[in-house]
């Protein structure tokens, strides 16, 4: 495990990035995050965003791009418009959370 | 935590940068609904990745677009050997072919599917055409079917020959299901 600076403190990051504790997200954070990856954040996609921590911590799993359509209600082609060519590990990334484990 | 070592920041690399022309294409040409899976399944994995997905689909997996059949594709544990029993053991081989028994594996089947909230058939290709995926229907198989574009999916996006199918697949990695 290692540790990275972001928004001026400390976080806990995977050897990819992703961040490893729940906890240390907020939105502050997550504006930082998307930032470093090309990602303007509009009000629709902090919607998804925090669509996606609320779903994490109910099933303690990263919500599929099935899931964020089928439970969550936003379209896959809206996912693939807001977080173009790779939805999935893309929200991930900036609500904090571990990349999707499921294949669907 | 001694093991706990500050870096810079890692950003991860989702290759953005790289403009990436991989292309996937999978003929389809199971109607067999445990076939059908494979196809799907790397597909919509695929899209998710930002790779550019063509389903092609001949023969037999004409089932899994045309509207009329699309929601009906059976799993058969006849000739199959590897069907495991819930209660432990191998499916007799003999007893598969019994009446009934199609329909009790494919409800089996489908509600396996469902509980890993895996959708059926036409609702995977409505989320594979929403990712970018692109479906394209077999001449041939459409002529010995009798079937026109009518009877498909209206996202189908053509049926074309096997000659148009050689430009499609120009550099791509072809998977053949």
């Amino acid at each position: 495990m290692s540790t990275t600076t972001l928004a001026g403190r400390e976080i806990h990051v995977d050897a990819e990035g992703f961040l490893t504790e729940y906890d240390e997200w907020d939105e502050t954070l997550a504006q930082q995050l998307a930032d470093q990856i090309g990602v303007e954040m509009t009000p629709e996609h902090w919607d998804v965003i925090r669509f996606l921590r609320a779903d994490y911590a109910e099933t303690g799993t990263t919500a599929t791009t099935r899931r964020v359509n089928a439970v969550g209600g936003f379209p896959v082609k809206q996912q693939f418009a807001l977080f173009p060519k790779k939805p999935g590990k893309k929200m991930s990334y900036i609500a904090g959370l571990p990349k999707p484990a499921g294949c669907v | 935590m001694t093991d706990t070592q500050t870096q810079p920041a890692v950003v991860p690399d989702f290759g953005d940068d790289a403009e990436t022309d991989r292309k996937l294409v999978i003929i389809c040409s199971k109607g067999n609904l445990d076939m059908a899976y494979p196809g799907l399944i790397l597909a919509n994995s695929a899209l998710g990745e930002g790779i550019a997905v063509d389903l092609f689909f001949t023969f037999w997996g004409f089932d899994m677009i045309t509207k009329s059949r699309q929601q009906k594709l059976t799993f058969t544990p006849v000739g199959n050997t590897a069907m495991h029993l819930p209660i432990g053991g191998r499916m007799p081989q003999w007893l598969s072919p019994f009446p009934g028994m199609t329909w009790v594996a494919t409800k089996m089947m489908r509600k396996q599917i469902d509980d890993l909230g895996v959708p059926p058939v036409d609702e995977f290709l409505d989320q594979i055409v929403a990712s970018g995926g692109r479906l394209w229907a077999c001449k041939m198989s459409a002529d010995m079917q009798k079937l026109t574009l009518e009877d498909l999916r209206d996202d189908v996006e053509d049926i074309i020959t096997a000659a148009d199918f050689m430009d499609l697949s120009e550099g791509a990695q072809t998977l053949f299901i």
